[in-house]
């Protein structure tokens, strides 16, 4: 019965794992290969790490697994906020497929600070201003 | 079959081959940031390997490698992007 859930749980981690990695080639953009990074690939090896924990079956190692689950599933997140905000302050192209991009204008390009006014905006305001 | 057999021959193989499919776009990859993308998924990856190989060879040790590499991951990434936003500052 254990043989038959660690078998499953590998096989199902594998399968995410492989579809992250087919993902970041196949995708056309910067940011969805982030978003294949952060969620595929987290899974894939939460499965993994689980069928280790159920063949091992003791509460020390279960613990350090868990541990490093737990690690993971908190880091993803903020190392693809991190890698996204750099690949746009950077200037990486969004691809053709998308439409809505929230963030143009959004940073000044100088001291890289997120403000909710449209900077380009600001700028014309200030031209008409001292005109 | 035992399990044994099943792991070796068809889950590492087949964590093998995506780790191959990383290293395209590794080398491939446009810009920078893909390529700390592919870096930081190479070990993701690593991590699932020690996991099956720990279940292989009955070495519960081989975990903490584990833990070591997802925290050496998410440092080198935080690291990368600290850098590579403070060089595009400079220009």
């Amino acid at each position: 019965m254990t043989n038959i859930i660690i078998i499953v749980f590998s096989t199902l981690g594998t399968i995410f794992a492989m579809l992250a990695a087919i993902g970041l080639i196949r995708m056309p953009d910067t940011y969805l290969r982030i978003s294949v990074n952060t969620k595929a690939a987290t899974l894939g090896v939460g499965l993994l790490l689980a069928a280790a924990a159920i063949y091992f079956g003791e509460i020390a190692i279960s613990s350090r697994v868990l541990a490093i689950i737990i690690f993971i599933f908190l880091t993803a997140p903020i190392g693809g906020h991190l890698l996204g905000r750099t690949g746009y302050i950077s200037g990486n192209k969004l691809c053709d497929q998308t439409h809505i991009d929230d963030l143009k204008g959004k940073y000044d390009k100088k001291t890289h600070n997120l403000s909710s006014k449209d900077n380009e905006e600001v700028s014309k305001e200030k031209n008409i201003n001292d005109n | 079959m035992t399990i044994y057999d099943y792991l070796y021959y068809i889950i590492l193989p087949l964590l093998s081959i995506s780790l191959v499919f990383v290293f395209v776009r590794f080398f491939k990859g446009p810009t920078i940031v893909d390529r700390v993308i592919a870096l930081d998924l190479i070990v993701t990856i690593g991590i699932g390997i020690i996991s099956v190989y720990s279940i292989i060879y009955d070495q519960p040790n081989f975990l903490d490698i584990a833990l070591i590499l997802a925290l050496i991951a998410f440092l080198g990434t935080v690291a990368f992007t600290y850098y590579l936003e403070k060089r595009d500052k400079d220009d």
